[in-house]
C-alpha cells in the first residue's frame, strides 16, 4: 500500500474499483440500482460510512490483536452504521427518508470490511481515510453506472426524482431519455440486474485490455532501445 | 500460558464493545428526542394530507381512538373535531400488492366520502406500481369525495375486474390492492360510524392550543 494519494484515488475510482474490479458488494450494487437516484444514494451513504470506519479502524489498529481483528471491525462498522443511522434520522431527515432504507444494508456490505482488513488496519489514519473515501467514491459510480443503464432502459428516465436525494437544485439532473411507457420492464426488476452489471463488467475490462495492449504497443519500442 | 492469551484478546474485545457501545449510547441519548418528534410530524404530515385544516382545531395525533377491525386487528383512529364535533376521522388501511403490504391513509368525512387518500408506504416496482404514490402521479387523488354508493361498491373495481377504476398500464395489482383498501376502509368507517362518531375531544376547550399543537408544534 501506498500513500501516494494519486495511486489511492485512482485505485479507488478505477483500477481496484470495488465493484467492477474486486467484485466486493454486488448485493446493494445490484439490489438498489434500479435507479441511478437510488445508486447514487447507496453509493453516497456507502463513502461516508467507510470513509469514517476506515479512519476509525486506522487510530485503532495498534490496540486489537490479529486474533480478534475481525469481531473488532464488524463491531466498528456496525457502530459507524447505527450512528449514521440515528444522527440522519433526527437531523437529515428529508435525505433520511430516501436514504433510510439503504443505510442498515451497508453492514452487510463486504467492501467496506475488505478495505478496513486490507488498507486501514495497517496504515496511519490519512491515507486509510483516502483510501476509504475513494473507495466509497469508485462505489458511487459503479452503482450510479448501473442504476442510470437500467434505469434509461428500464423507465426511460434518468435521475427520476434527484432532487428528493440532493434537493430541488438538482431538478435539473431529471431527464426523461425514451418516451413514456416504452421501457423495458425486465431492466429494473432484478434479472436487469445482472445483465447491467455483467455487461459493464465486461465493458471495463475491455477497455483496461485496450490501454493494456497500448502500453505493450508503446513498450517494445523502449525495452529495444 | 495461552488461556492468559485468550484472556487478554477477550479483554481486548470486551474494552471495544465496551468503548463503542459507550458511543452508541451516547448518540442515541443525543438523537432520541429529535427522532421522536421526527416521528410525529412524519404523522402529522400524513393526516394533514387527509384531513383538511378548516374541518379540525384540535391536534390530530392526539385524539385518537383504537377499533378493532374484522379481522380483529386494532385500527387506529385519529379525530377530526372541530368546536367539539366531529368534522371527519383518518386511519390506516391496506392492501396486499405486488411485493407486499400498501399502507393507505385515509380521511373519511362523517357522510362516509373520502377526504383524501395517501399510500403512506409500499414496496411496488418503482416506475410501474409506484404512481399509486402522490408525488408520482395524480392516480390516488381521484379517490378524494368518493363513497360507498357513489360510485356503488361493485364498481368499487379496477376497470379490468369490471369497475371504474383506471390500472396503470403494466400494472393491475398495485392499483387493485390500493381500491381495495380504499373500499374495504370506507367499509370499516360504515360499520364503526357511530363509535367515531361520539368521540370527544380531549383538549377542544384550548381551542388556540389546539391548533397549534395541530399544525405541528407539539412540545
Amino acid at each position: 500500500m501506498t500513500t501516494d494519494y494519486r495511486t489511492i484515488a485512482r485505485e479507488g475510482l478505477w483500477s481496484n474499483n470495488g465493484v467492477l474490479s474486486m467484485m466486493l458488494g454486488l448485493c446493494p450494487a445490484m439490489a438498489m440500482t434500479n435507479s441511478a437516484t437510488n445508486g447514487l444514494g447507496m453509493g453516497l451513504a456507502t463513502a461516508f460510512v467507510m470513509t469514517s470506519s476506515s479512519v476509525i479502524a486506522s487510530l485503532f489498529r495498534n490496540s486489537f490483536s490479529q486474533e480478534v481483528r475481525i469481531p473488532v471491525f464488524v463491531l466498528i462498522m456496525g457502530t459507524m452504521v447505527t450512528v449514521v443511522d440515528m444522527c440522519m434520522n433526527a437531523w437529515l431527515h428529508e435525505l433520511y427518508k430516501v436514504l433510510g432504507l439503504f443505510i442498515p444494508l451497508i453492514v452487510v456490505n463486504c467492501l467496506p470490511f475488505a478495505r478496513i482488513e486490507m488498507v486501514a488496519s495497517k496504515n496511519p489514519m490519512l491515507p486509510s481515510m483516502a483510501d476509504g473515501f475513494f473507495m466509497g467514491i469508485g462505489f458511487t459510480l459503479a452503482l450510479t453506472a448501473i442504476g442510470a443503464v437500467r434505469e434509461i432502459s428500464g423507465s426511460g428516465t434518468l435521475f427520476a426524482d434527484a432532487s428528493l436525494l440532493l434537493g430541488s437544485t438538482f431538478k435539473f439532473m431529471e431527464m426523461r431519455i425514451l418516451p413514456e411507457e416504452t421501457g423495458i420492464l425486465m431492466m429494473i426488476l432484478p434479472p436487469g440486474a445482472f445483465l447491467v452489471t455483467g455487461l459493464l463488467l465486461v465493458a471495463k475490462r475491455m477497455i483496461d485490455e485496450r490501454s493494456v495492449r497500448k502500453d505493450t504497443q508503446a513498450a517494445p519500442a523502449t525495452s529495444a532501445a | 500460558m495461552s488461556s492468559q492469551r485468550t484472556l487478554i484478546h477477550g479483554l481486548i474485545l470486551a474494552a471495544f464493545c465496551l468503548g463503542f457501545g459507550m458511543l452508541l449510547v451516547t448518540t442515541n441519548s443525543l438523537t432520541k428526542d429529535d427522532i421522536a418528534q421526527r416521528a410525529i410530524e412524519d404523522r402529522q404530515n400524513s393526516l394533514k394530507q387527509v384531513i383538511p385544516d378548516s374541518i379540525h382545531d384540535n391536534n390530530l395525533a392526539a385524539d385518537t381512538l383504537t377499533l378493532k377491525n374484522e379481522q380483529g386487528k386494532d385500527v387506529v383512529i385519529y379525530v377530526a373535531t372541530k368546536e367539539g364535533k366531529v368534522g371527519g376521522v383518518a386511519f390506516e388501511t391496506s392492501g396486499i400488492g405486488y411485493s407486499g403490504e400498501i399502507k393507505v391513509m385515509l380521511g373519511v368525512d362523517p357522510e362516509g366520502k373520502v377526504l383524501g387518500a395517501r399510500v403512506l408506504m409500499h414496496k411496488e416496482t418503482p416506475g410501474l406500481g409506484d404512481k399509486i404514490e402522490v408525488k408520482k402521479g395524480d392516480w390516488i387523488l381521484r379517490f378524494t369525495g368518493l363513497s360507498i354508493g357513489n360510485p356503488p361498491l361493485e364498481k368499487w373495481k379496477v376497470k379490468k375486474d369490471g369497475g371504474q377504476f383506471d390500472q396503470f398500464a403494466g400494472a393491475t395489482i398495485t392499483p387493485r390492492a390500493v381500491v381495495r383498501a380504499i373500499r374495504e376502509g370506507l367499509q370499516f368507517f360504515d360499520a364503526n360510524k357511530a363509535k367515531m362518531m361520539e368521540f370527544k375531544s380531549s383538549n377542544t376547550a384550548a381551542d388556540g392550543a389546539g391548533k397549534a399543537a395541530a399544525t405541528g408544534e407539539t412540545k
